[in-house]
């Protein structure tokens, strides 16, 4: 564990509670945020990236549960911590920001106060000094007018509004990690530069750390310093940014970078038939034995089908460290 | 030059909303003044962010939405001359969500062959074979037609909305973000496969997407949508090379790109969002939202002028862009 940590998830289950049997929704997921770092978690729907995210949170509700495993915040374990440690946690040191702002916010409730009401429960601060304060927060993520926008409620906003509100929120505290679940797929894609700049900028100044997650690739390599691509409950690889689109190595993300028209490709290579994944996502009823990738994948040999394969750690590029998880990578 | 398969001409489709007792009627111009072609056999890309008026255009061309002013023809005929039946042989829609747009209690041999009985093909036996024809075509098994669409995946649940659409061997095809509610790893399958019927079957698309990879890799054409006009068409490499509005451009800066890195220019961004269609912006629509506002934005609406061959834009400021 290096000094700078911030959270460090190792071997982390996730228990899926089925009709009869107990599935294992995320399993053997490990990995290490360090302080101010924007790590970043990809992966498709049903692949588990918003559940070790609740996990981190302490948000996990039947059916799912922990099966296992630990969850450090700064050298303290969380996994077991209380409701009223983990309802502290939350907000104080840990800032979330959801898909849908509209659903995460209390349409009942002008957004100033909402903002307000982190620093009277986590700081301590009188009504009328955090309402001054939500609107100074407000500024931060440059609303237009904050003082005439503290009073209005959610559904006065746009989309955009809302998530600038949401991102307000998660970070009024100063949090060390902000945890930011597919926080732009709602919103148009002008917009989405636009929120992500901000988060970027707002978290580089408060020196907090990141973990974002998200189905697209392309915008998370950009945002973060390191990524790494889940598929089917499993860490498949972690590499630098850069890399995961330079060199990946997993079978899996290979052709998840191929199979992906992108701008300027058909000027270069002409109009090409996009390179396909075959076959679709394993439900969780039925993971294959051995590597859950097998039935898809180019590579498959004997060994993938009946043994699923360890973590290899690739060499490290800037004191980065990268691993794969595949019998045949590079 | 090869006589357009859909001529669109000044088309606009305003709705009212609101009431007279709450507010006042008002008037939502979602598609204002849309001049558009799309020749045989070829794909042409719209794009915008929600609300522009997209989806609004491709029911008004489905015939599904009266236009308020203006033309639209299909394959040489005015869409208000041709029968629902006749229209729906000549253009169809592929949606969205294929969880959403499949009658989840009809087997796929049900939702296939349904149209074509509508449309007077009678014979059984004539029936079936269409059926297992493009069934196989589109990639899905013929043994599975008597399956319910909840027996499908995603990726193979759109294949069923192609089919569904290619059944009654319409000219032209309305693709409304036919991938963007697909898992990332299934998208490839459906735009290969897109591709490979038009060149087969000598389609026409019009493809409805804010992803702008998909649409430069599938476009022979691109128009830009804004606020129910169109800002700016042309072929796709003018578009994407040499974008002459300052929206297209925006549009392809905001797109992260992890090949480089280095931060887009500030200057091709835009700011803020897009206004409410119900009171845009006076003169250029675009203007509080452009890096290269002037006065003349704001009191003026620029026309959609030629910029070179076969591509146009709407902006004052088009010749010094690029």
């Amino acid at each position: 564990m290096t000094a700078d940590s911030l959270l460090r998830v190792e071997d982390l289950r996730i228990a899926l509670a089925g009709d009869r049997t107990i599935y294992n929704a995320v399993e053997e997921v490990s990995f290490e945020i360090r302080r101010g770092e924007a790590f970043g978690l990809v992966g498709e729907s049903g692949c588990g990236k918003s559940i070790t995210a609740l996990a981190v949170m302490g948000l996990l509700k039947r059916p799912l549960s922990l099966g296992g495993g630990k969850i450090l915040l700064d050298g303290e374990e969380i996994q077991n911590a209380s409701a009223a440690r983990m309802r502290m946690l939350r907000g104080s040191r840990i800032g979330m920001i959801f898909q849908e702002p509209m659903t995460a916010l209390n349409p009942l409730s002008p957004v100033g106060r909402q903002i307000a009401e982190m620093f009277v429960l986590h700081q301590n601060a009188g009504w009328s000094e955090a309402m001054d304060r939500a609107e100074e927060a407000l500024r931060q993520v440059r609303v237009p007018s904050p003082g005439r926008r503290v009073k209005d409620y959610p559904h006065q906003l746009s989309g955009g509004m809302r998530q600038r509100v949401m991102i307000a929120i998660a970070l009024a505290c100063s949090p060390e990690l902000l945890i930011a679940d597919e926080p732009t797929t709602a919103l148009d894609v002008t917009v989405q530069a636009e929120i992500i700049d901000l988060m970027a900028e707002l978290c580089a100044a408060k020196g907090t750390a990141i973990l974002m997650i998200s189905h697209d690739l392309g915008l998370v390599a950009n945002m973060c310093k390191r990524v790494a691509v889940m598929y089917a409950g499993r860490i498949v690889e972690a590499q630098p940014a850069e890399a995961i689109f330079a060199k990946p190595q997993h079978p899996y993300t290979q052709g998840l970078v191929d199979s992906l028209p992108r701008l300027g490709e058909r000027s270069r290579r002409g109009q090409q038939r996009l390179r396909e994944i075959a076959g679709v996502v394993p439900s969780i009823q039925a993971y294959p034995a051995g590597c859950r990738f097998n039935p898809r994948c180019p590579r498959a040999s004997d060994v993938c089908l009946t043994t699923a394969p360890a973590i290899t750690p690739l060499p490290a590029a800037n004191s980065i460290e990268a691993l794969v998880r595949c019998h045949h990578h590079g | 030059m090869a006589e357009p398969l859909l001529a669109l001409d000044d088309l606009a489709v305003h709705f009212k909303v609101g009431s007279a007792l709450a507010g006042g009627v008002h008037t939502l111009k979602a598609v204002d003044g849309v001049t558009l072609d799309v020749k045989p056999g070829e794909c042409l890309g719209l794009v915008g962010e929600s609300g522009c008026g997209k989806s609004t255009l491709a029911l008004a061309i489905m015939g599904l939405i009266p236009p308020t002013r203006g033309h639209i023809a299909l394959d040489g005929r005015d869409l208000a001359q041709r029968g629902r039946l006749e229209t729906a042989r000549t253009v169809q829609m592929i949606f969205q969500d294929p969880y959403a747009s499949l009658n989840p209690r009809q087997t796929v041999r049900r939702t296939l062959a349904d149209p074509l009985r509508i449309h007077g093909v009678t014979d059984r036996a004539e029936v079936e074979a269409r059926v297992v024809d493009i069934m196989a075509k589109v990639g899905l098994r013929p043994e599975h037609a008597d399956r319910y669409p909840h027996e499908f995946s995603g990726g193979q649940r759109q294949r069923i909305g192609i089919a569904r659409a290619l059944i009654l061997k319409p000219k032209l095809v309305i693709c409304d973000e036919p991938v963007s509610a697909l898992d990332v790893s299934i998208r490839a399958q459906i735009i290969n496969l897109l591709l490979e019927l038009k060149d087969e079957l000598g389609l026409a698309y019009i493809m409805i997407s804010h992803d702008l990879g998909v649409v430069e890799h599938v476009s022979d054409r691109v128009a830009v949508m804004y606020l129910g006009r169109i800002v700016e068409q042309g072929g796709w490499q003018e578009i994407f090379e040499n974008p002459r509005h300052p929206y297209t451009r925006a549009l392809i800066a905001a797109i992260p790109d992890p090949f480089h890195r280095a931060a887009v220019s500030a200057r091709a961004k835009a700011r803020g969002e897009v206004p409410s269609a119900l009171d845009p912006p006076p003169g250029c629509h675009f203007h509080p939202r452009c890096p290269l506002k002037a006065d003349i934005c704001v009191s003026q609406d620029p026309p959609l002028e030629p910029v070179a061959a076969g591509h146009r834009a709407a902006c004052h400021f088009r010749d010094r862009i690029g």
